[in-house]
């Protein structure tokens, strides 16, 4: 029973990190770079968003800010990857030192910023679970529209391929650096939305929002995948899995929680998941090969046979 | 079409690896010209299509396309005057992207790409026709992801990206050595057509000596970073491949031993 009242909630907040996978989705999968600027990004996000509406600005502005600030920090990532040769994985944590310090001072060197859902109008807050979740899911639905519509674009097929294969990107004309930074400005830029929903929802933007969150990100992933592949692999439906993943993340940190594991704990459960997800497909090759027959190939792997 | 002046390339200078894989070479190629390029390992083969792709600068020397200096020019701008078809058949197209996808990007090599639908249904039409010309059946599978192709299909999609946009030039190093036999001259026959059909100025590396005297209207032979034979017109229709093995020992004064298996007939 305690588990049923606790689902709104869980759904809610799965919501929002099922938002912020889509950010990771879209810098892990699409353009193949582990970057580790998210940790970071989610906090502006949420910074921007909670000091904004601190100081009056009406929400859907503070939110549109928070966007942008996150698609910056994209650019920084990808500027010191692309522009200054430095491997993407240190990019993304030199960005996300970075932006420590530029958290705190987002936040006037407190902290924590609280905003009080009762004095501003929020787009969703943890006060009223249902009306958090609709809103997430037309959040939601609107950003994987638009990223459908975008990646369907003669510009967005580049960026596609470069992260599929940069070779051949470069020998048809593509400039690969340029279309890593917009990957990770649209990727962080949506990694900060789910900042400023989170801020929102919990009512209050701290420092230490975000820690781990590309973690969570990678494990909602993984789950989102696991299913949403064996449907139909194609990039709405792995959107849409992916958000899922979020959901299901957060339904089961909540059970977990309700079993009575020590929260210090949970951190542990998010890392061992994604580095169980990880190590799968590699064991799998290295240990669990040969003897077994070969499964058939399953008709709809070749994504649809005869074309209009 | 294009013009070599004076190219040079060394790999690792300074270190014990130090490597000149280009000293001083010179090459011109008239429009239509269908070069074949044979050489030992480590001639510098791949190295000139590389310096002529952009793939890095070369530490001297100049590269002309079409008049166009075109040596300081980043490998994607200099795209838009080339086709590449590399040895590696998963190096030419994107895996985990349709058919029609891999298509519609080549369709837009050298075109400013803007915020239009990537894959009309006219687009459909005409990548459908393309891909029958290749014989292979690929026609009825535009929405298949490329990376479940044969090596083969893969190299002869990439063929039709390369040549999509007529390019200024064609650069195919070693394109079918990685194929099995009959897949490999099937793939050459495609090449041949569609150079021949669009009269495509075109640098085609090989390993094959009899590949390089059937195909093309020159050939060259590069060793140790230089060019050491270069054949054309009538006297090349006439080469055979004793005569070639003859002019190798002579240009670089060494007896065929160790590269006779590589330079197979
Ligand atoms: N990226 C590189 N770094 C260092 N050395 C290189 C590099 N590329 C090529 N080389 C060296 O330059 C020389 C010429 O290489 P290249 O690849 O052009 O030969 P090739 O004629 O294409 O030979 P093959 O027939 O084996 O493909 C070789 O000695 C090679 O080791
Ligand atoms: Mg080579």
């Amino acid at each position: 029973m305690a588990f049923l009242n606790t689902l709104p909630g869980a759904v809610a907040e799965g919501l929002i990190w099922g938002l912020l996978a889509i950010g990771v989705y879209i810098s892990y999968k699409v353009l193949d770079i582990a970057d580790l600027t998210v940790d970071g990004s989610v906090c502006t996000g949420a910074c921007v968003c909670a000091v904004l509406i601190g100081v009056g600005c009406p929400v859907i502005p503070a939110v549109i800010v928070a966007f942008l600030a996150g698609a910056v920090t994209g650019v920084v990532t990808g500027l010191l990857h692309t522009a200054l040769g430095i491997p993407s994985i240190l990019a993304g944590i030199l960005t996300q030192l970075m932006l420590y310090s530029v958290n705190l001072t987002i936040l006037g060197g407190k902290s924590l910023a609280t905003i009080d859902p009762r004095t501003n109008r929020l787009l969703l807050n943890m006060s009223d679970n249902p009306k958090s979740i609709i809103v997430m899911i037309g959040i939601v639905a609107a950003v994987i529209i638009g990223l459908w519509l975008f990646f369907y674009t003669e510009i967005g097929l580049t960026l596609k391929s470069t992260g599929d294969n940069a070779d051949m990107s470069r020998a048809q004309g593509v400039d690969v650096s340029r279309n890593k930074v917009i990957g990770l400005a649209i990727s962080n830029g949506i990694v900060a939305l789910a900042g400023a929903m989170l801020a929102q929802y919990k009512g209050s933007a701290n420092i230490n929002d975000g820690r781990g969150a590309i973690v969570i990100g990678l494990a909602a992933i993984f789950i989102g995948l696991s299913v949403s592949l064996k449907i139909k692999p194609n990039f709405v439906v792995s959107l849409i899995g992916v958000t899922c993943g979020g959901v299901i993340y957060y339904i089961v940190y909540n059970f977990v929680i309700l079993l009575g594991l020590k929260t210090d704990f949970l951190k542990m459960l998010s890392a061992i998941i994604v580095a169980i997800f990880l190590a799968v497909p590699y064991l799998k090759t290295t240990h669990f090969q040969s003897k077994k027959t070969v499964p058939p190939i399953v008709k709809n792997t070749t994504g649809g046979e005869g074309d209009a | 079409m294009l013009k070599i002046t004076n190219l040079q390339k060394t790999f690792n200078p300074g270190t014990v690896n130090e490597k000149v894989a280009l000293c001083g070479l010179d090459l011109t190629l008239a429009d239509g010209d269908f070069v074949t390029v044979i050489g030992g390992n480590g001639a510098g083969k791949s190295t000139l299509l590389n310096a002529i792709a952009g793939v890095w600068k070369p530490d001297y020397g100049t590269i002309e396309l079409d008049g166009i200096d075109v040596t300081n020019m980043p490998e994607h701008k200099r795209a838009k005057f080339l086709g590449r078809v590399f040895q590696d058949p998963m190096k030419g197209t994107a895996p985990d992207m349709e058919i029609a996808e891999n298509l519609a990007i080549a369709s837009k090599r050298g075109i400013k790409r803007k915020f239009r639908w990537g894959v009309k249904k006219s687009d459909r039409k005409q990548y459908k026709e393309l891909l029958a010309t290749l014989e292979l059946g690929l026609e009825n599978r535009l929405s298949t992801k490329v990376g479940l192709l044969s090596g083969g299909q893969r190299q002869a999609v990439t063929l039709l990206m390369a040549t999509l946009n007529r390019p200024k030039l064609l650069l195919l190093d070693e394109h079918t050595a990685a194929l099995d036999p009959k897949t490999a001259s099937k793939v050459l026959y495609l090449t041949n057509k569609i150079v021949s059909e669009n009269h495509l100025t075109t640098l085609m590396i090989t390993h094959n000596m009899h590949d390089a005297i059937e195909y093309g209207n020159r050939l060259i032979m590069m060793h140790e970073g230089e060019i050491v034979v270069d054949v054309s017109g009538e006297e090349k229709k006439k080469l055979t491949i004793e005569q070639l093995l003859q002019m190798f020992e002579v240009s670089s004064g060494s007896k065929f031993g160790s590269d006779k298996a590589i330079l197979s007939k």
